[in-house]
């Protein structure tokens, strides 16, 4: 990844910061990242951010824990290996949904986690540089990318900071 | 600036904290180095841990003819010890995900560290089927691996590997639920970190840096697993109490059983935060976070569980009456007022009758009644346990065959080397991450600081007497 210079603006009140971000927005100013150190309500539709489809993989994994613990069984009690057990049925279904619950909530849960950990980049190796150390204690900072912004761009961004009353700041990130 | 909450509800964060005190407050802990209390406390724990291994070790070594089982009672300490460790864990995931549900914000205060203990209670739970089975060795046997052996499968009719699943599964999910609250918190360590504790952070937060975008997903992520983990905590009891409700044991034989189960997981999860809560905020000078009023809010929850397994209590005597059934009746009598009615009474004693102290106020908010509770409430519970698995045993089919029960040394040592266990990891746990999640604290900071509620009070009293002088005046005209 190209070297990204990053121009940011930090604010210690959520509601300075979300003030901030609609004033960005209705200035057409585009921004690169907000962060925050707990999520902040009412900043995704200022952001335009869509919902999260992480429900859907939820679902998918579900599915998938489903179907491998109610097939597995099956398989396994009727093709597999056929044993009567209490003079049940090979097929017992009521006795193959406790297990069948388990493994959906299983694959769901482990399913979505590691998704979530995919998309946002997460993971133990992962060396995301920190803008600011504060950042994840009491400061709330909107971020622009000014890698390929004109001298004017950045001195417009500097104004709005200065108005929204942040304390700017620049770093180059890897 | 402050949410609108209703001007009678308690503040949740004590002292008029600001963001950066919650992160310096909470942190502190882990950043010092340990007290002497603590020192001393890990002491002890070790030594209670040691003694329990080496108990597990004479237990495998000699064969489970150490313990003092029978061919009449073939369960005794050892899943009495299992169920109620299981049921310990139930609060964790309860706190976390029930209550995240609901939208309790005192869950914030209490969430992380019940999580923790749901994680080393339901581990310490873990311990028993695996030792009780007497050939450690034949363990692999509970798994459904494809083997040499015909392929001979396990059992999937049977509730007892249910429950493995059920177990594995919650211990999983809850593990999973754990870490993924911890990683913001991990990374404010990080960021608050220098040199090699900044790498082990940098490692563990998974290079967290707080994106608008992160948070959304984690938000909709918490929620779901939330959603998920919710039937799971149920479950999960539920099956544990499946493993005597299927038998045709006279006593265990009960479809009361799963709520029953499931309640007095609640009651005796809620006790043991109780009891590790009360003394890990007077010891890490938590007080504004875990305040009076989660205490309170943790009390109503033992006041209504306790009852409701009161009610489950009389409940499986009026069935056994009502039931025309002798051997039901002789059962529950015999539970009573059999050899073991000491236990019986015990269990009457600390999970129905003393928890009606509650209905009080004044008691719900008192520090030291809540402690001596909480101690009773963990006491009763196992009780309960041992009341179900031996009494009804005790007395089986053939009088001949009737037996007494005591436990030996080496199921003792077994269980008070859980005990070590359980506390030895707590005790690394509140070392090494924040006891209290950080970012949902702040998160609820605007809507239960004490500071914004008391301008929140002010300006609804100074509305409300405005109000009542503009009716007045327009009654005066």
């Amino acid at each position: 990844m190209e070297n990204k210079k990053i121009l940011f603006g930090l604010y210690d009140d959520e509601q300075i910061l979300l003030d901030a971000v609609k004033e960005a927005k209705d200035g057409q100013l585009d921004i690169y990242d907000v962060y925050t150190p707990f999520p902040v309500h009412g900043l995704d539709p200022l952001l335009e951010l869509s919902e999260s489809r992480l429900h859907i993989v939820g679902f998918f994994f579900g599915v998938v824990g489903a179907l491998t613990a109610f097939l597995g069984m099956t398989w396994i009690f009727t093709d597999e290996w056929p044993m009567i057990i209490g003079g049940k049925p090979y097929w017992s279904v009521p006795a193959f949904i406790p297990i069948t619950f388990e493994l959906t909530v299983l694959f769901a849960a482990f399913g979505m986690v590691f998704v979530f950990y995919a998309v946002n980049g997460l993971s133990p190796r992962a060396h995301t540089e920190v803008l600011h150390p504060r950042l994840t204690d009491d400061r709330f900072a909107i971020a622009f990318d000014t890698s390929v912004s004109s001298n004017e761009e950045i001195s417009r961004l500097e104004k709005f900071f200065e108005r929204s009353g942040a304390e700017v700041h620049i770093k180059n990130l890897k | 600036m402050s949410a609108i909450v209703s001007p009678v509800r308690q503040p949740l964060i004590t002292g008029s904290k600001t963001y950066h005190q919650i992160t310096e407050d909470i942190c502190a802990p882990t950043e010092k180095t340990p007290s002497l209390t603590w020192i001393i406390a890990f002491a002890v724990s070790v030594t209670l841990l040691s003694f329990g291994v080496f108990c597990i070790i004479w237990t495998i070594w000699f064969g489970i003819g150490t313990w003092d089982l029978n061919r009449t009672i073939g369960w005794g300490w050892d899943i009495t010890n299992f169920v109620w460790w299981v049921g310990i864990g139930h609060a964790g995931t309860l706190i976390s995900a029930i209550l995240l549900i609901f939208r309790q914000k005192w869950r914030t205060g209490v969430n992380r560290a019940a999580e923790a203990m749901t994680i080393f209670a339901v581990l310490c739970a873990a311990l028993f089927p695996g030792i009780h089975v007497g050939r450690i060795w034949l363990v692999f046997y509970f798994f459904p691996v494809p083997n040499t052996r015909g392929p001979l499968w396990v059992n999937f009719n049977s509730p007892l590997l249910w429950d493995l699943f059920a177990i594995s599964t919650y211990f999983a999910v809850s593990l999973l639920f754990w870490y993924m609250g911890l990683i913001p918190d991990f990374a404010t360590m990080r960021d608050r970190a220098t040199g090699i504790r900044k790498k082990i952070y940098s490692t563990l937060s998974f290079g967290w840096v707080g994106s608008a975008k992160h948070w959304q997903r984690f938000e909709s992520m918490a929620l779901i697993l939330a959603g998920l983990a919710t039937p799971l905590v149920l479950s999960v009891h539920t099956i544990v109490s499946f493993d005597f409700a299927t038998s045709v044991i006279p006593g265990w034989h009960t479809t009361i059983f799963p709520p029953y189960f499931v309640a007095g997981a609640i009651f005796s999860g809620f006790a043991m935060v109780l009891t590790l809560m009360i003394i890990t905020r007077k010891v890490l000078g938590l007080e504004d976070y875990i305040t009076i009023a989660h205490i309170e809010s943790m009390n109503k929850v033992i006041l209504v569980t306790g009852t409701m397994v009161g009610t489950a209590y009389i409940t499986e005597l009026f069935v056994a009456w009502y039931s025309g059934y002798v051997y039901e009746q002789f059962a529950f009598l015999n539970r009573a007022f059999g050899i073991y009615w000491w236990a019986y009474f015990a269990m009457m004693a600390c999970n129905v009758i003393s928890p009606q102290i509650f209905w009080f106020k004044k008691m719900r908010q008192s520090i030291f009644v809540t402690f001596i509770m909480s101690i009773f409430v963990n006491i009763g519970m196992w009780f309960e346990r041992f009341v179900i698995i031996a009494t009804s045993l005790a007395r089986d089919y053939l009088p001949s065959s009737w037996s007494y029960y005591t436990p030996t040394w080496v199921e003792i040592g077994i269980f008070v080397g859980t005990l070590g266990i359980f506390f030895t990891c707590y005790l690394v746990f509140t070392r090494v991450a924040p006891v209290v999640a950080i970012a949902e604290v702040k998160s609820i900071l605007k809507s239960s600081g004490d500071q914004y509620l008391q301008v929140n009070k002010e300006h609804y009293e100074q509305v409300l007497e405005e109000e009542v002088r503009n009716n007045k005046q327009t009654v005066d005209a």
